[in-house]
């Protein structure tokens, strides 16, 4: 049987000349109508987390408040991901209008983009575009004015509170939720946060309408995803395809012919040996028969030369620098599963003490403050229970 | 005035003096000097009227905003997965044999300093480091020769 390609789309990077044309006409239409697009296109945040975006956007319309802001996150610091600086060099104006969009609708007045500070390079470009998307909005009437804020090198000021918290001038540490952003966000105001993809699609949105996306993907898990595609591949690169492909369809058109593993969703997702290909599939959790896994789109391919034991210490390592700290079960958490991995390597504890190392991250899933703290578990877990023999040997 | 002062006074002005400004205003002091000083933090405190602790507190947080002294150059060698597969180890070696110095280190004239950081986002075209904003991908050791001799030829 020869290899199935997957289908590639060509809907966000395709550059829409009609742009301003689009803007218009969204803008032109009553907020109500735009919100129903929104959910009924099924578009769910491109973030990770999978928020369905329509409703993002309704709650922190419903809110009254003086101020409201609107953020882009732009930090993309997921090991494997790297489709959101693509975005941006190419087609921020989709970005930018979904920004506006979303403006018109919760009333905001002030929008930012994060910024990771290892994409500084991109200052130059985003504010060439910025003044374009001024002069845009002006002309249309909307009084929306969009800022480039800068990260430092902080993977966990991604996450949307410890990103706020940056942006006011502080350390990146998580709030506590709730109050969710959409109530209580940036300046203690409703702020609608989403991913640089997510805005792009919402332009697609606009532009189509919601029957378009909604028919692309499988159920639950909605339209095209753009996918980083890395490791042990002759083809590495960004890709779009439709979600809800298994992991098996996956290797077979990007891997080497050698896979032994793909990491689905960066050091914070799952680790799918070969066996489990088939029934993983890639999507959102929904009602999909077997296994399906959220992603920002990270995919990381290994071949049968990697230690999965050099794979997971890279991940902990990753996590003990990145981790805020604020909490004990993630700060005190990530040290412990660092030094014991290795000691079990080195035969200093027994083989046993996996067991106890996987309790621990089971506690961290459930006792840690934010995603990266309860995500540690998926990696460790994942390649623990699939790759224990190369844990020890 | 100090240098310094007057820097810390300059971005004061164009961000502002709210606590909302600390990371702008210690991002441009980075961009100068790579590097922020205690002298440099007891400034900004001045400037927004709160304390050293806080900027000290803030600063420490992130990864760029270094608060030890660097070299001009502040070489990352991105050492997160891929890159760690694609050949990180070898980038990091030829870097250290050209320039003199080990990870962690400056060069005696101040010019260059070698780290490591987390996932720059260029798995795709590993391996990848950056100096200062300047990114630089799909490295082979001698790539990083020619690099380092670009830049000191443009330092001389
Ligand atoms: C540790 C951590 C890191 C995150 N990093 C990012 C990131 O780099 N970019 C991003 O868009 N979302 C990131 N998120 C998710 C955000 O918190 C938030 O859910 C997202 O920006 C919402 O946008 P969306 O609904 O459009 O996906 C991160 C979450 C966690 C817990
Ligand atoms: S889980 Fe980790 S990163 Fe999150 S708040 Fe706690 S210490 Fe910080």
């Amino acid at each position: 049987m020869g290899k199935k390609q997957l289908r590639r789309m060509d809907l966000i990077f395709a550059n829409d000349e009609d742009f301003r044309d689009i803007l218009k006409q969204t803008l032109a239409r009553p907020n109500e109508e735009i919100i129903e697009d929104m959910i009924s296109s099924g578009l769910k945040g491109r973030g990770g987390a999978g928020f369905p975006t329509g409703l993002k956007w309704k709650l922190t319309a419903e809110e009254k408040a003086k101020n409201k802001y609107i953020i882009c996150n732009a930090d993309e610091g997921e090991p494997g991901t790297f489709k959101d600086r693509e975005i941006l060099t190419q087609v921020s104006y989709k970005v930018l209008a979904g920004m506006a969009v979303c403006a018109k609708i919760t009333g905001a007045k002030e929008g930012f983009i994060y910024l990771r500070g290892e994409y500084k390079f991109l200052v130059p470009l985003l504010n060439q575009e910025l003044d374009k998307f001024h002069s845009a909005c002006s002309e249309l009437g909307l009084k929306f004015n969009v800022k480039i804020f800068m990260g430092s090198g902080a993977y966990i000021c991604g996450e949307e509170s410890a990103l706020m918290e940056s942006m006011e001038g502080r350390r990146g540490e998580p709030r506590n939720k709730p109050p969710f952003p959409t109530v209580k966000g940036y300046r203690g105001c409703p702020t609608v946060i989403n991913n640089v993809e997510t805005l792009a699609h919402t332009f697609t949105i606009f532009k189509y309408g919601p029957r378009k996306f909604r028919d692309l993907g499988v159920q639950d898990s909605r339209g095209s995803k753009l996918f980083s595609v890395s490791g042990d591949t002759p083809t590495p690169g960004i890709y779009e395809l439709e979600l809800g492909m298994t992991v098996q369809d996956f290797v077979d058109d990007f891997g080497d012919g050698d896979t032994k593993a793909v990491q689905v969703g960066g050091a914070s997702g799952f680790l799918v040996p070969r066996k489990r290909f088939k029934e993983t599939a890639i999507g959102y959790q929904g009602k999909l028969t077997g296994i399906s896994l959220p992603t920002g789109g990270s995919m990381m391919i290994y071949n049968s030369s990697r230690s999965m034991y050099n794979v997971l210490n890279n991940y902990l390592d990753f996590f003990q620098e990145e981790s805020c700290g604020q909490c004990t079960p993630c700060r005190v958490g990530c040290q412990q599963l660092v030094k014991g991995v290795d000691a079990v390597k080195r035969g200093d504890k027994p083989t046993a003490y996996l067991d106890k190392l996987l309790k621990l991250t089971d506690t961290m899933k459930f006792t840690a403050k934010c995603g990266l703290g309860q995500s540690v578990a998926n990696s460790f877990q994942s390649i623990v229970e699939n790759f224990r023999e190369e844990m020890i040997y | 005035m100090t240098e310094i002062q007057t820097l810390v006074k300059d971005l004061a002005q164009s961000h502002g003096r709210s606590r909302e400004s600390l990371l702008p205003i210690l991002q441009g002091i980075i961009e100068k000097d790579r590097f922020i000083s205690e002298y440099a933090m007891i400034e900004v405190a001045k400037e927004l009227d709160i304390s050293t602790a806080e900027v000290y507190g803030t600063a420490s947080f992130y990864s760029f905003l270094d608060t030890e002294k660097r070299g001009k150059y502040v070489i990352r060698v991105c050492k997160t997965i891929t890159c760690a597969m694609k050949g990180k180890n070898q980038i990091l070696l030829a870097l250290e044999d050209t320039l003199k110095i080990n990870l962690g280190e400056t060069t005696p004239d101040k010019k260059f300093s070698i780290l490591e950081t987390n996932c720059l986002g260029w798995c795709h075209k590993a391996p990848a480091m950056l100096i200062n904003d300047d990114v630089y991908t799909e490295l082979t050791p001698e790539m990083v020769r020619q690099i380092i001799e670009d830049y000191r030829k443009r330092e001389a």
